[in-house]
């Protein structure tokens, strides 16, 4: 393997850079499966009009594991916390709605997700400085302090009761919300589509690239002169309001929140749903999301009491033999096939 | 001639352990100094406390003249000192040409950019690639850091050093756990090297260190035990006992 070696006579140096360089400009291009998730999510609507309030719910996590996606998968920070940030926009539409009769929904997801930005600013500042398990354990610690915190002041969050009987103004001025969950599918899935937009722009900038440099090598990051601290407490900022925004469509979409909403269960399943679908691929959160819902819903009615087993099962079979989760399969396979499809 | 890297009674300890000991070390602009010393001798921890990666107990490091004691690594990195690691520091998971435009990005600040394509500045992909060419790695450019022999992994390693445009570079072992048969591309590359960059290099390998460089500072048990030109150093009886005699029986 001497670099002496010469290079196959039909490929010069100028095709070679040629080649290569093609390769990081379009990169970043639309390709047609891109299109499928939409399609599908299009479909359902019509093929499952009376489930259409499930159907909500899942785009709703679906978008939450989209931003565990974000700091996870691409700048790998472990979180078992996440839920925090969901929560905070979960209750900042609820009080704004009760405490200060703020009820248009648009502007409530767009200012959940600058309050739980704001705190992803401010405890990333602190938390990001550390690694690994005590980044892990710090993370827990800040969503069961928030949820406490909660608790201490019931009578001002509702504490476990929650605050029930939370009204809306209707979407646009227009759409109410009905017992179908038609209006909060379609509401929940536009802002997925424009968050989604935003988050994969953002992964193939040049930041997202230093995203996954910080994940490959952090000292490489650090030698290079890349401003480590700064680029994961941004990164963590966007991924906090992100799930702000999905948690105040929770909110919207149930016309309730309870302090469950910062539960480590919530942290947890997120990430089962990420891992599931595969983490660093924005349609891992996708996959993941769906499969998880999909069956806790179908095995929750099979067996009320053992329906965690199959979940468990999944996992399992998904950390040990597909550790890319479900979607790094299908491209595994997929290369696979079309390599023996190739002369 | 200006001083490009000037370190000053550096010390450091690791609680009792006193692993480097009044260092004093100047490198001229256009430097080919070479750090020798028997293993333990703290050569590593010498070139993680220049770079900002330990931070000293005592003394001063000055970077064209400035005091950059207190800098973090990254404004080290930034100000124009790279280094290349004893063991690969590399994005092993990305290509070989996402490695470099990853650090040709860090340099220019592109990376503060959150909107506009990686692959949109076209500029920044040429250079990368001008950069694998001078060493010859334009035809690994798409492949996984991780799918290259160690060898070439090398080569990545000092591309990224010199895609960072520095005025002063830490070479640690370039040539380190690369096959004997290809130890003279990661030789030719330092010797090619831009004659304006004040290069530090470690190295056991006596063959090199005589071809290579011009000044020599031999660094025993943390502390500066002489230095000189590679005549006196080659001459120096002592050197030649606690070093160079054992470099021998090592083959």
């Amino acid at each position: 393997m001497a670099a002496s070696e010469p290079t196959s006579g039909a490929m010069t140096a100028k095709a070679a850079r040629d080649r290569a360089a093609e390769y990081l400009l379009r990169r970043h291009y639309f390709r047609w499966p891109e299109a499928l998730p939409w399609l599908i999510a299009i479909v359902c609507f019509f093929v499952f009009p009376d489930r259409m309030t499930f159907g909500s719910q899942v785009v709703i996590m679906i978008m939450f594991a989209l931003s565990l996606d974000l700091i996870l998968g691409y700048a790998g920070i472990v979180t078992l916390g996440h839920a925090a940030f969901f929560g905070v926009g979960a209750y900042t539409v609820a009080l704004a709605s009760l405490k200060l009769g703020w009820s248009e929904p648009v502007s409530g997801v767009v200012g959940a997700g600058i309050v739980a930005g704001l705190v992803g600013v401010i405890v990333g500042w602190f938390i990001l400085r550390y690694r690994g398990l005590t980044l892990l354990m710090l993370t827990i610690a800040f969503a069961a302090m928030l949820q406490e915190a909660g608790n201490i002041r019931s009578d001002f969050t509702g504490g476990y009761d929650g605050l029930p009987g939370l009204m809306f103004d209707p979407l646009l001025g227009h759409f109410q919300y009905d017992l179908y969950g038609h209006t909060a599918y379609w509401y929940a899935l536009a802002v997925l589509a424009v968050v989604f937009f935003f988050v994969r722009r953002v992964v193939y900038s040049p930041f997202g690239q230093a995203l996954t440099g910080i994940r490959e090598n952090v000292r490489r990051m650090h030698s290079i002169g890349s401003p480590v601290h700064r680029r994961l407490v941004t990164v963590y900022a966007i991924s906090a309001g992100i799930a702000g925004m999905a948690g105040a469509l929770f909110t919207q979409t149930n016309a309730y929140v309870t302090l469950t909403v910062f539960d480590f269960d919530a942290s947890a399943k997120v990430m089962v749903m990420l891992i599931l679908g595969g983490t660093g691929r924005l349609y891992g959160p996708f996959i993941g999301a769906v499969i998880y819902m999909v069956m806790e819903d179908y095995f929750s009615k099979l067996s009320p009491t053992f329906w965690q087993f199959g979940i468990g099962l999944m996992l399992v079979l998904a950390v040990l033999f597909a550790r890319r989760g479900l979607l790094g399969l299908a491209e595994t396979g997929w290369r696979k096939l079309s390599q023996r499809g190739a002369p | 001639m200006t001083v490009a890297l000037e370190v000053k009674g550096l010390n450091r300890s690791f609680g009792a352990l006193h692993v480097t000991r009044d260092v004093d070390l100047t490198l001229e602009k256009g430097a080919r100094h070479a750090l020798i010393g028997p293993n333990g001798a703290g050569k590593t921890t010498l070139v993680n406390l220049i770079t900002g990666v330990l931070k000293p107990s005592s003394g001063q490091v000055a970077l064209n003249g400035e005091d950059i004691t207190a800098w973090s690594q990254a404004e080290r990195a930034r100000r124009g000192l790279a280094r290349t690691f004893q063991i690969n520091q590399l994005f092993r998971g990305l290509t070989v040409l996402e490695n470099l435009c990853m650090t040709i990005g860090e340099r220019d600040g592109n990376c503060n950019n959150m909107w506009r394509s990686a692959g949109a500045k076209r500029a920044v992909i040429d250079e990368a690639l001008d950069h694998l060419e001078a060493l010859r790695l334009v035809d690994d450019a798409l492949k996984l850091v991780r799918e290259l022999p160690y060898g070439r992994q090398r080569l990545v390693e000092i591309a990224m050093a010199l895609a960072q445009k520095p005025r002063v570079l830490l070479l640690d072992e370039p040539a380190a756990g690369v096959p004997s048969s290809e130890t003279h591309l990661i030789l030719d590359v330092v010797a090619a090297l831009d004659p304006d960059i004040a290069v530090l290099i470690i190295e056991h390998d006596m063959d090199v260190v005589f071809r290579f460089a011009r000044e020599i500072t031999v660094l025993v048990a943390g502390a500066v035990f002489t230095k000189g030109t590679p005549e006196e150093i080659r001459s120096n009886e002592k050197v030649r006992e606690v070093y160079l005699g054992e470099a021998h029986d090592h083959g």
